[in-house]
């Protein structure tokens, strides 16, 4: 087989090809290797340097020895887990993260890490201490983020799939700006140990990858109850793998928000396009409210800092990370956070530490919690009358890189559209439903807590609809082909 | 709004060292930000539930059994100073 | 001016108790007890990016005793809230603890209202290594995180507490308390009983707070009721002079017997309290309460109660209670004996034994356990021995143990009693003394002990002194 070839197979495909006896995992995961060394977008950090030890055992595993890239938010025990900060340059942790282990133990070998904002908080990847990953569609627009190196790795094929996280948007959005599949599972599905806390109460794993068949499948081998995290549960059944042809019987809610002006007129008429197309499956199309999801923004910029704030309170160069040396104890803490973290990483302490400081937690934190309520509540409500949302996962395409990064409120509102699903805790996936000026467009279809299932199986039938093409991005990299 | 001495209040209780130009350019940025926070304001939250966790998750809790600790060298590896077996810092006092 | 004010103190206590379990507060690192340092660390408890807490269920269960222990109510539902501020003895910036919603609230124990029992996190080691070798000359300190993470139980007191003699006593009530229901070491030089007092005064009468501080970390029950004597007596000079007292933070030094502000870097505290969004609401479930409930022993107070209703005097009483192995040791004592006069018992126990013991020794653990105790009370009862022969066996025991009875066979304490063996010596002991004698027939009964004084010299000590009085007065006709 071509090396080439081997880029172009999807994750299934290639353990097909496995089983089939004619794929070494070893000549894959050298072949991704040899890629992932010539990454020239600046997706990857740490590439392995070898296929890992037992990667003939993990030949008789399910994932039988697929390369995985994982967000470097994921702690992997000796391996530079750096979270996209200055502060953690180099920071090897003594233990894995659960959910990499279930992947390890599920047969992935630990292929590389990728790049990141800073402590997953930005919506480009520009807010990184190693540089900004670049655009596989255009290497002058971003990524996405803040799992910007993990999309940008799988939509070049420097990996067949990747782990990424999501808070507010961080695996929608970037799966959405380099045209590939990223779930956001239920919140408590997946473990969070061992994955550095940007907000606890949002925080949580996903897969990204090509087709939502390899998503889909990756997916089902990450949740799980782990007695490490005191916040997860699990999933009350296992996936099934998705194979709708037809949305017959399926209710699609589209809310009215999505009418608002800020949307670009192209990623509009994608999403049109893309209902149209589901009505041709079947679908049925329904208007919904959900009349506080505009307040998900205002909300989820209280919780997410206020959490980080507190999250970020450990990175005191104590025990581990940069230290900047000064003869008192408070000159070294202000020092070592001052040189140790970016500006927004910066900007959100700040805006956390000042909502929950004396005075103000009423009007912000206390307030912000109650606003989730009624957001959830909203959710409740419209899953009653219809079986998923959709909604065009972000209003515009992959933007120029340093276009917003000046601009925080303006970078905030990228998550218009993937931040009220996060605050409800509920299940969403981000799937290429077509192009704007070139640019892939994502759609989301979003479904209540715990209905992977039913959301994978949408999405298959849409996938296969919309016959989108990822080639361009494949191909786009100078990485061994 | 969120002038410079808020900002320097809360930059002392989250122990950043802010530079004089970093100072004035939070104090504006937080503002805009702020703004659009107080959007909440516009709705009634009255008897409304804050709501902590979405799910639901009964009682946690973990047996009382003893697993293995770190290594020593390992809890130590990275730390940035290492003296007597532990974690050297500036002395609070000092 | 005329008379000076009097004032009377307003003292609220914060107890921090270790709670005795196998493992961290919230991590399974097995609890240190001066390991070298950094040796029970794990990432949770060191306070890693990426590792979570799960708060551990024996620590709630203990909590729960706790709380049934001080008559708490207990709330179906109790949360965890972080606080945060930055030291380096707390690696993740926050302590875990409780905040509005705490495990127990409200209770009452020897009379002192209790406001909450609450758990949380202990702090780690900061060892002050005092100036290094630096250039700078800087003083550094090092950190041993085995403790950080320690469970701890921080029971509050409402401002109940009117003198610094009632602050010792309920400290040693509540330790007694601890320790019977088993859930802490609960000894304050080893630091699992830590005690800090919000010390006020107000003059006789007012109903108002004056301005409190804080008395922190006093590890005796002496030195606390010193540093609360000093800081009332410190607060009453300011008042009469006519000057105020400053809300501030003591340290109290037992050798020096002076008060020092503990002045900090941290300014006006402002701990951010917010829910801890990586542990959920803990449900304290019915089976929870009854397992709780099933493993309470019974409690000092009640315990004191019932002895002081069994005849105890209250002191002995309490100290029987307070103390429980003297408790467990006398209530044995009794079982064994049948018949036995519990007053008796607990007189032979505390003023004989124990004045024979090490202060704090158990006596279950010496040469005489509680059936000995209980054999020689029963000699004694029968006359068997007499008390004074009763105490030389008891002297014998402590060294060398042994079955009472036979002691008193083989050291020949018997009493020496009944009218054919005692009448004789009386009768010789008269003749021996006619004066004695003379003035005693004639009515004048005080040279009695005398011949009481022959008699014992002739047996040894063995004869009953009241039997050796009816024998006199018989021989004499009176």
């Amino acid at each position: 087989m071509s090396a080439g070839g081997l880029t172009d197979l999807t994750a299934t495909q290639a353990i097909a090809a496995i089983d089939a006896g004619e794929l070494d995992p070893a000549e894959l995961f050298e072949h991704y290797r040899a890629r992932s060394a010539a990454d020239d977008l600046g997706a990857l950090g740490w590439v392995a340097e070898r296929p890992p030890e037992d990667l003939a055992a993990l030949r008789d595993r399910p994932l039988r020895g697929l390369p995985l890239a994982v967000k470097d938010l994921f702690c992997t025990e000796g391996v530079p887990s750096q979270a996209g900060s200055k502060l953690l340059e180099g920071y090897r942790p003594p233990y894995t993260a659960t959910v990499v282990e279930q992947l390890a133990a599920a047969g992935s070998a630990l292929l590389s890490k990728t790049h990141q904002d800073e402590f997953a908080m930005g919506s480009s990847t520009e807010n990184c201490a190693f540089g900004p990953t670049l655009n596989p569609w255009d290497r002058t627009r971003v990524p996405g983020g803040s799992s910007g190196g993990s999309a940008a790795a799988v939509a070049a094929g420097l990996a067949p799939w990747a782990l990424g996280t999501d808070t507010g948007g961080s695996i929608r959005q970037p799966a959405a700006l380099c045209g590939i599949v990223g779930l956001k599972p239920t919140y408590g599905s997946v473990s969070r140990y061992g994955m550095i806390a940007f907000a606890s109460s949002l925080d949580q794993a996903g897969p990204f990858a090509r087709n939502v068949t390899d998503c889909a499948l990756l997916w089902s081998h990450m949740h799980g109850r782990d007695p490490r995290d005191a916040t997860s549960v699990g999933q009350p059944t296992p996936t099934v793998m998705p194979t709708a042809r037809s949305l017959e019987g399926i209710t699609l809610g589209v809310p009215a928000d999505v009418d608002g002006d800020g949307i670009e007129p192209g990623v509009r008429a994608a999403f049109d396009a893309a209902l149209e197309t589901a009505k041709g499956l079947g679908a049925r199309i329904e208007r919904i409210e959900l009349p506080h999801a505009r307040y998900g923004i205002a909300a989820y910029y209280v919780l997410a800092p206020a959490e980080a704030s507190s999250n970020l309170s450990r990175f005191d160069g104590v025990r581990y990370g940069a230290r900047v040396d000064a003869p008192d104890l408070v000159g070294m803490y202000t020092k070592t956070r001052h040189d140790g973290f970016g500006p927004e990483v910066k900007r959100r302490i700040l805006i956390g530490t000042y909502a929950l400081s004396s005075g103000y937690y009423d009007a912000y934190y206390a307030s912000a919690q109650k606003v989730r309520t009624l957001i959830a509540h909203d959710m409740k409500a419209a899953f009653d009358s219809v079986d998923l949302i959709v909604s065009p996962t972000s209003p515009g395409v992959a933007f120029p890189l340093g276009s917003k990064i000046d601009d925080p409120l303006s970078m905030y509102l990228e998550d218009a559209f993937t931040v009220p699903y996060s605050l409800a805790g509920v299940p969403a996936i981000s799937i290429p439903c077509g192009l704007s000026e070139g640019l892939p467009v994502g759609l989301q279809l979003a479904g209540p807590a715990f209905s992977e299932n039913r959301i994978l199986d949408a999405a298959f039938a849409l996938e296969g609809a919309f016959g989108f093409d990822s080639s361009a991005a494949l191909s786009a990299t100078g990485g061994a082909s | 709004m969120i002038d410079r001495e808020q900002v320097l209040h809360v930059a002392r209780l989250a122990r950043l060292e802010l530079s004089d130009e970093e100072v004035g350019r939070a104090s504006g940025e937080l503002s805009k930000i702020l703004d659009h926070i107080e959007t909440i304001g516009e709705l009634d939250l009255a008897g409304v539930t804050p709501t902590a966790h979405v799910v639901e998750v009964d009682s946690a809790l973990r047996d009382d059994v003893p697993h293995e600790s770190l290594p020593r060298d390992v809890a130590l590896a990275q730390a940035p100073d290492v003296a007597d077996d532990g974690f050297r810092v500036p002395s609070p006092q000092a | 001016m005329t008379t000076a004010t009097d004032y009377e103190p307003v003292i609220g206590l914060e107890i921090h108790v270790q709670l005795k379990t196998a493992t961290k507060m919230f991590c399974g690192c097995a609890l240190g007890f001066g390991e070298p340092p950094n040796t029970r660390t794990c990432p949770v408890c060191l306070g890693l990016p990426g590792a979570l807490p799960v708060a551990n269920a024996q620590a709630v269960h203990f909590g729960l005793m706790i709380g049934m222990a001080l008559g708490c109510e207990l709330d179906s539902r109790s949360i965890f809230h972080r606080k945060n501020y930055f030291y380096p003895d707390l690696p993740k910036g926050y302590q875990i603890s409780q905040f509005d919603e705490p495990l127990c609230s409200g209770g009452e124990l020897g009379g002192v209202r209790i406001t909450r029992v609450h758990l949380e996190e202990d702090a780690a080691k900061t060892i002050h290594a005092g100036t290094s070798g630096r250039i700078d000359g800087s003083s550094h300190s090092v950190v041993d995180f085995n403790r950080g993470g320690t469970p701890l139980a921080e029971i509050v007191t409402e401002p109940d507490v009117r003198s610094a003699e009632q602050a010792g006593e309920f400290l040693r009530l509540l330790r007694a308390t601890l320790r019977a229901i088993g859930v802490s070491d609960v000894d304050m030089s080893q630091g699992s009983l830590r005690c800090d007092a919000n010390i006020s005064i107000r003059p006789v009468g007012a109903t108002g707070l004056g301005t409190k501080t804080e008395l922190k970390n006093m590890n005796s029950f002496r030195f606390i009721e010193q540093g609360i004597r000093a800081e009332v007596s410190r607060q009453e000079g300011l008042l009469r002079a006519g000057q105020v007292v400053e809300q501030e933070t003591l340290h109290f030094d037992p050798r020096t017997e002076k008060l020092t502000s503990m002045r900090s870097k941290e300014e006006a505290h402002d701990y951010r309290y917010f829910p801890e969004p990586d542990l959920t609401p803990v449900t304290i479930t019915q089976a929870m309460l009854d397992r709780a409930k099933a493993a309470l022993p019974e409690l000092p107070a009640a315990r004191a109660e019932r002895f002081e209703g069994l005849g105890l005097h209250p002191d002995t009483a309490k100290l029987f209670a307070w103390r429980g192995e003297l408790g467990d040791y006398f209530e044995a004592a009794l079982e064994a004996g049948s018949g036995l006069d519990a007053p008796l018992v607990a007189n032979w126990l505390s003023n004989e034994l124990l004045q024979r013991l090490d202060a704090d020794a158990d006596p279950a653990a010496s040469n005489v356990p509680p059936g000995s105790l209980a054999a020689l009370v029963g000699l004694l009862l029968s006359k068997a021995v007499t008390a004074a022969g009763a105490k030389q066996v008891l002297d014998r025991l402590v060294e060398q143990g042994g079955d009472p009875a036979a002691v008193v066979e083989s050291e020949g304490l018997g009493a020496v009693g009944g009218e054919d063996t005692l009448a004789p010596i009386v009768e010789s002991a008269l003749a021996a003394n006619p004066d004695i004698a003379e003035r005693l027939r004639t009515g004048d009964m005080k040279p009695m002990g005398v011949i009481i004084g022959h008699v014992m010299k002739e047996t040894k000590g063995r004869a009953d002194g009241q039997e050796v009085t009816r024998l006199v007065r018989s021989s004499l006709g009176l």
